[in-house]
């Protein structure tokens, strides 16, 4: 049942703890590069100019706000409560991590940053980097996993004919964990003069609220725009997990209000199987990519390999602020299994004909669990983060 | 009087020389005896590196070494028996290096109080800045075990004071912005020196080692000039990695140390 929270919230510190999760455990060649940004990004927060331009780049380049679509067929199907669709699908490039590259390169822009640097895993986050670093003249590097080169083949002709650099990463399991070591590398050796847009709510603070702030457009549309069709807040709301950022985005508004809100991680194979990627529900905290958070890894603290079929939730880790509302219970995650997930890319595709990202196929693979039990009087808002094309091949394999 | 403090202390005259090996490799048999032979061939102090699957501040050497490691089954408790069997022959002190998420695994306490009972001395993590150090400050101090700092070109005078007043045993010098691997000479000098100069004025309780990129003896007397001494690993492990496991490997790898310090042969 939903825990409402009675004070308001204000996570994370100032240190950049959400509860135990977070923090900057980085090299202290990095931490100048840090403090660097951090004082960067509160005097452009605090600044209407740059608010201005960046609201003015999601509406005329990305096509925000998005739709907030009434899942007609789909609700019907399961006769139950109605299920309304946050269409980040539609934004420009196909997901919504647009919203996050467009602000952070601005903010990389005003730091008189030359260079930029991404790590990707579906390739969605490089694509928004490498679109980003075209519309604005800069050189773009994204490190991206071998094996994720070729389940998202589609994605590094997308980032190459745009301009950007792919550099393929073949350490330890070659994907987004390891494409993520690479980065950080490259950061502290090039320090100086290059900016790191991170794709999700993870690393070091200020990363993690950054991130979020930068996305939670999703969740502040998404209550406008329900507050004009229904007239009222969402009973429930679903997003998938990976790192967690289209989550956080559209949770993050809702966070004091009087909501259920459920986070979907990939469960691989089965949670039990050891080829999972459900972090939270499997995992134990500890530190990687620079923030306490949840984890897989074993008795003696070396990472595990993740397994999903979705190369953007196939990630050991998890954002420092979903590992907080875990333990605090605000939000519920559970997890779903590759074949679950690939059910519910043909269930939604027949149904609405919107063909879903692996990642988002796994938010909706829970509505079986879930409708079930709501009534025909309850509203679900479901974050469709992305859309499938780009998963074409992997899905073809299992039609 | 600690064992680190001791050879800063009783070897004023020469440039400390310290040698990082990634614990287990190439085998997790192999360690104590190469600690034993770095030491008979002019090595002051070992670091002693705790193997991690995702060293995000080690370039291609260290990863690989650390990665056989941990495929050789090295493990926390592991190094502290290999710690235990070394302070049997030696009295040369040992830091150890690793990243935190292996040690909070372990368990801090159990850590610190093992590391102290096996006769470790220092604790470098780096992964772990100023900012989070609080976490462990408390129980390093407790247990005798120093906590040894790292300062880089881009840390700032007001940093560098504060890693010295945190660090205990000497403060490390990162000589580059980068992550750890053998570079060129020129490279490694470049800028350098304003560096070191800066470092000397505001690093003033602790000695001062400087390390990243050294390969041999000129870098090592070149880089380490003004400063107590230096520390060399990826070169080390890089020899290890190109003799071993042939019939001569360990005299190559001993013969490597000997030239580092001596800067010739032990023929
Ligand atoms: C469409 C889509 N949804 C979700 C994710 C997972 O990331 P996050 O959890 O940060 O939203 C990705 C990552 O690549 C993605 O492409």
């Amino acid at each position: 049942m939903p825990v409402i929270t009675k004070t308001s919230y204000s996570e994370p510190n100032q240190k950049g703890y959400f509860g135990a999760y977070g923090g900057k455990f980085v090299p202290e060649t990095l931490i100048p590069a840090l403090n660097e940004l951090e004082r960067a990004y509160k005097e452009a927060s605090e600044d209407p100019e740059f608010e201005k331009e960046y609201l003015y780049l999601l509406r005329e380049y990305v096509g925000r706000p998005t739709e907030l679509s009434f899942a007609n067929r789909l609700t019907e199907y399961y006769g139950k409560a109605k299920i309304y669709l946050k269409r980040e699908d539609l934004c420009h490039t196909g997901a919504h991590k647009i919203n996050n590259a467009i602000g952070q390169i601005l903010l990389a822009l005003r730091m008189g940053k030359k260079r930029i640097i991404a790590e990707t895993g579906a390739g969605q986050h490089g694509v928004a980097t490498a679109t980003a670093c075209a519309k604005f003249g800069v050189q773009c590097v994204v490190y991206m996993g071998e094996e994720d080169m070729v389940r998202q083949k589609l994605n590094v002709d997308r980032m190459r004919l745009m301009g950007a650099e792919v550099r393929g990463v073949s350490s330890g399991s070659k994907t987004l964990k390891d494409a993520t070591n690479e980065a950080i590398r490259d950061w502290v050796t090039n320090v100086e003069d290059t900016f790191y847009i991170i794709g999700s709510v993870v690393g070091p603070h200020p990363y993690p609220m950054m991130v979020r702030n930068f996305h939670r457009i999703i969740g502040d549309e998404t209550k406008r725009q329900l507050m004009e069709m229904e007239g009222r807040l969402p009973d429930y709301l679903i997003a998938c997990v990976g790192g967690g950022s289209n989550a956080m985005g559209i949770f993050y508004p809702f966070i004091n209000d009087d909501v259920h809100i459920i986070g979907i991680e990939a469960g691989g194979l089965g949670v039990d199987s050891g080829q999972t990627a459900a972090t939270l529900t499997k995992g134990r905290p500890g530190v990687l990519h620079g923030s306490m958070s949840y984890l897989l890894h074993d008795q003696e603290g070396q990472i595990e390999l993740a397994h999903s079929i979705s190369a953007g939730l196939d990630y050991p880790g998890i954002g420092p602020e979903h590992a907080y509302l875990h333990d605090t219970k605000r939000v519920e995650y559970r997890a779903v299994t590759d074949a679950q997930a690939l059910e519910a890319v043909s269930l939604l595709s027949r149904m609405e004909g919107i063909i879903p990202a692996l990642e988002t196929a796994h938010a909706f693979a829970w509505l079986e669990e879930l409708m079930p039990t709501t009534t025909s009087d309850e509203i679900v808002v479901l974050n469709c983060s992305g859309r499938g094309d780009k998963d074409m091949e992997t899905i073809s394999k299992y039609l | 009087m600690n064992r680190i403090n001791k050879v800063f202390e009783h070897k004023k005259n020469e440039k400390i020389m310290s040698l990082f090996i990634t614990a287990g490799y190439p085998d997790v048999t192999e360690t104590v005896d190469l600690v034993l032979g770095f030491e008979r061939n002019g090595a002051d102090i070992i670091e002693l590196g705790i193997p991690f699957s995702d060293p995000l501040a080690d370039g291609p050497t260290i990863q690989y070494s650390s990665n056989i490691a941990i495929s050789k089954g090295i493990t926390i408790q592991g190094i502290f028996d290999m710690v235990v069997d070394i302070r049997k022959e030696s009295e040369i002190p040992i830091v150890l290096m690793g990243y935190i998420n292996p040690m909070l695994r372990f368990g801090l306490d159990n850590f610190f109080t093992a590391a102290a009972k096996a006769g470790v001395d220092g604790l470098i993590v780096p992964d772990l800045p100023l900012d989070e150090g609080g976490m462990i400050d408390e129980l390093a101090r407790a247990n005798g075990i120093q906590l040894i700092y790292l300062i880089a070109p881009n840390t700032s005078d007001e940093r560098m004071q504060l890693s010295d007043q945190k660090s205990d045993g000497f403060v490390y010098c990162v000589s580059v912005t980068g992550v750890t691997g053998a570079r060129e000479g020129s490279e490694v000098q470049q800028s350098v020196d304003k560096f070191i100069q800066r470092s000397k004025a505001n690093i003033t309780k602790n000695p001062l080692m400087v390390g990243f990129g050294i390969k041999n003896f000129d870098d090592a007397q070149n880089i380490s000039k003004e400063v107590d001494g230096f520390i060399v690993g990826s070169a080390l492990i890089e020899t290890i990695r190109t003799s071993y496991p042939s019939e001569q490997w360990k005299e190559v790898v001993f013969d490597f140390v000997h030239q580092l310090k001596f800067g010739y042969s032990r023929n």
